[in-house]
């Protein structure tokens, strides 16, 4: 409990400013994972120093540029655990074949084939796991936070492939991978590798951890990152993310000042209680090619998916020369081994 | 029919604003007789007094917590009145007033009845506060001036707020007439669904709703102008409205203004929210879970400022005792709660007194006297004679290490595991019997 102890620690004021409480904290570059969390994981994108995050980027560079049968045995015999609470396709496909490629022995358990639908806590499922000889878990949860839940109870180490509205960290590191890739740039990092750089991240910020993560980790690189968005799906406390963030109402404007456009799927399923009126939604914010070659011509866009053909994204620049979609699945594949190798050698990538 | 003499202590009382090197002896379950050191050696030696050395302790009138969650009926894997009452006794309580969230609901004279029964082995003393709708489901009031006689003293949904304006209007009235105060959980639900930590750039970031300042201090804001119109309206007794746990600056500013109006509302404010923020949350930690939650730190030292300035008039600890395997679950899942009992002196101690130089007289006051006035509990937080004997002493400049495992609580979420804090209780006197002895 010492960061509960630490605040409280501070003396009150006599009395108390009126504007104090608007106050955002300021977040640290990185968090470290907390005791007995294993250093293997992968939590959030903010436990990485950069100097992890260039070795994570240098072993997928080998790892995407070496022949498969270079590493074919690298984690043989090797039990790996996707634990998924969320149907997925892509993050789960690219964590199973990268577990594949390096030789793991992979096991998929998810909430419609297991005991979790009997209501068996995370927590049960993760020992029960261990005790099978699983000896890291890849976890997609509903519930943010869920893999601190997991790599506690379990010591595992434990790949967050999503939580929740909170992060994607994985994704966070393919997406680096591609932006530097298509920018020319080497596959390692400092706290200048991405100035002059700007990067829009548009739609619907609020649900997405993608965007979280993404946000998280760019502006330490130097990257300018502009979260683009109607209010209901991007809440003014997201420029508090982290220093150097601003928020955009303009699409247009973003676009303007932006070497790379992230678009975001509108998360249907969690607009519960929302009033989005998609029509207008896709006037405003949709990256179609009378926008991008009026605005950003030259940008990168880019995409987590899956892609709403047609809502956030038009096929012509889904499909065009500009678009690094494709580039990031593949580079999926590579960070996704990365960090395997990663976690199963003590964290050290 | 037994004596104690507790000798060479120093002693508070905050009504009596004694606090120096007194003597106090005790008959049967009443104090008898407040005394210079050595003054009353004679009377209790003739009536065959146990004595108790208290040299270099405080010796004041025992703790009152007006906000507690003893879990029974029906959550007894979380807390029994037996063991919530011995961990009141753990830390320096005399009186627990318990609140009617249980299942079922405290919500009739029977109920209240089964609280207060010889068999549920409170070790002090127990004071149900029934609910005041039905279910405390906020649609139909209880019947108050019954639950009143069957023991209740006071009405309050905690846990959910009594939302409707017109319910709440009607349940001002009938808890006025009753002579009872209308306790109050303040939140808006309606803007809390999903929502489970403090609302703003922190709660983004985690991904986890948020709760905002105003969904407290909106409710805050309707109640105090429901008790202005009942009171300035002048029909009727004037309402009490008691505000539990408050949390934010915003909120307590409307208690401030209020009392300047001379309307008749108070407020408590717990242990957790003037030690901690919602920084706490990180690594989403669930015992840092609450409701209301932990707020910023402006909100945090708005809390020690209003405790300093008396807009705060008590301390309660909102006890909420919650099974490990409870809280070991997904942030948002795991209920809201922690335990306090143990370490609310301690706490208290810790920042007002240490970092805030507030007297140890003016601490006693707000964790014994006002919310044992508050809750119109007659003989309590006072050790004036004829006042039941209740008693704690303790020693407020040794520390010591809380093992929440040790507890007699069946739970030990707590944040402050582990944690080695100043103030020592050393015994706890319980209507003359000693109930804890460290
Ligand atoms: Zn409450």
């Amino acid at each position: 409990m010492s960061p509960a102890t630490k605040s409280a620690s501070k003396s009150a004021p006599k009395s108390v400013p009126k504007k104090a409480a608007a106050q955002a904290p300021q977040p640290k570059a990185t968090t470290p994972p907390a005791d007995g969390i294993h250093p293997g994981s992968l939590l959030s994108i903010t436990q990485l120093s950069l100097e992890e995050v260039s070795n994570i980027l240098a072993l997928a560079e080998r790892l995407a540029g070496e022949s498969s049968s270079k590493h074919a045995t690298l984690l043989e015999n090797r039990k790996l655990a996707l634990l998924f609470y969320e149907s997925s396709t892509r993050t789960r496909t690219s964590f199973e074949l990268a577990a594949k490629s390096l030789g793991a022995m992979t096991t998929l358990v998810s909430d419609k084939s297991s005991s979790i639908e009997k209501g068996e806590s995370l927590k049960d499922t993760g020992l029960t796991l261990r005790a099978l000889g699983a000896e890291c878990i890849i976890l997609r949860h509903n519930a943010s936070g869920s893999p601190y839940l997991l790599a506690k109870h379990t010591g595992l180490p434990v790949l967050n492939a999503g939580d929740g509205m909170h992060e994607h960290p994985s994704q966070a590191l393919l997406d680096l991978r591609t932006i530097l890739s298509r920018l020319g740039k080497k596959q390692a990092v400092t706290e200048t590798t991405l100035d002059g750089i700007t990067v829009c991240i548009t739609g619907d910020i609020l649900h997405s951890r993608v965007a979280r993560s993404n946000a998280l980790l760019l502006p330490r690189l130097g990257a300018k990152v502009i979260l683009c968005g109607p209010q209901q799906l991007l809440p003014p406390e997201a420029v508090d993310l982290y220093p150097g963030i601003t928020l955009e109402r303009d699409f247009d404007k973003a676009l303007q000042q932006s070497q790379v456009a992230m678009m975001l799927r509108i998360q249907k399923e969690r607009l519960a209680g929302m009033q989005i009126d998609l029509a207008d939604y896709q006037k405003q914010y949709q990256l179609h090619e009378d926008r991008y070659f009026k605005h950003a011509p030259n940008a990168v866009v880019m995409h987590p998916g899956p892609m709403i053909r047609g809502l956030e994204i038009t096929a012509d620049i889904a499909d065009g020369p500009s678009s690094a979609i494709e580039e990031q699945v593949r580079n999926g594949l590579a960070i996704r081994m990365a960090l395997l190798a990663r976690a199963l050698n003590g964290g050290a990538a | 029919m037994k004596s104690i003499l507790i000798k060479g202590g120093h002693l508070i009382d905050p009504p009596s604003r004694t606090d120096r090197l007194r003597d106090l002896l005790i008959h049967d379950n009443k104090i008898v007789e407040l005394g210079d050191p050595g003054k009353l050696n004679a009377t209790a030696k003739k009536e065959g007094a146990e004595i108790i050395d208290a040299t270099g302790l405080i010796v004041a009138p025992g703790l009152v917590d007006i906000h507690v969650h003893l879990r029974e009926p029906g959550q007894g894997y979380k807390e029994t009145i037996e063991s919530g009452t011995k961990a009141g006794a753990m830390g320096g309580f005399t009186a627990l007033c318990c609140m009617p969230n249980t299942s079922p609901v405290v919500d009739s004279p029977e109920i209240t009845r089964w609280v207060l029964s010889p068999e549920r082995n409170a070790v002090i003393r127990v004071f149900p506060v029934a609910a005041a709708t039905r279910g405390s489901m906020g649609e139909a009031i209880t019947e108050y001036g019954s639950l009143k006689a069957a023991g209740a003293v006071g009405v309050s949904d905690d846990g959910k707020p009594v939302l409707q304006d017109a319910v709440m209007h009607q349940a001002l009235i009938a808890a006025a007439r009753a002579g009872l105060p209308m306790i109050q959980h303040a939140e808006n639900t309606k803007i809390t669904v999903g929502a489970s930590m403090n609302a703003g750039a922190r709660a983004f970031r985690l991904g986890l709703r948020g709760m905002s300042v105003e969904a407290e201090s909106g409710i805050v804001e309707r109640d105090i102008r429901l008790v202005r119109e009942l009171t300035t309206s002048g029909k009727g007794p004037r309402p009490h409205l008691h505000v539990q746990h408050v949390s934010t600056a915003k909120a307590m500013e409307a208690i401030r203004h209020a009392k300047r109006a001379g309307l008749h509302v108070t407020c408590e404010v717990a242990p957790h929210h003037f030690m901690l923020t919602d920084e706490a949350v990180e690594g989403y930690n669930t015992h840092a879970k609450m409701n209301p939650p932990l707020r910023s730190e402006a909100d945090r030292a708005a809390m020690v400022t209003a405790l300093l300035d008396g807009t705060a008039d008590c301390i309660a600890t909102d006890h909420a005792p919650h099974a490990v395997h409870e809280k070991e679950q997904e942030f948002e899942k795991a209920p809201n709660g922690i335990t306090g009992l143990e370490t609310a002196l301690s706490l208290s101690i810790k920042m007002l007194h240490h970092q805030h130089r507030m007297p140890l007289l003016r601490l006693i006051h707000l964790m014994s006297t006002a919310p044992a006035h508050i809750m119109g509990l007659r003989g309590r937080g006072t050790l004036a004679p004829e006042a039941f004997a209740d008693v704690v002493l303790f020693d407020p400049k040794s520390t010591w290490t809380f093992n929440a495992r040790n507890s007699p609580s069946k739970s030990r979420n707590t944040p402050f595991d582990g944690q080695t804090l100043p103030g020592v209780v050393k015994m706890t006197i319980s209507e003359g019997r000693v109930v804890y002895k460290a």
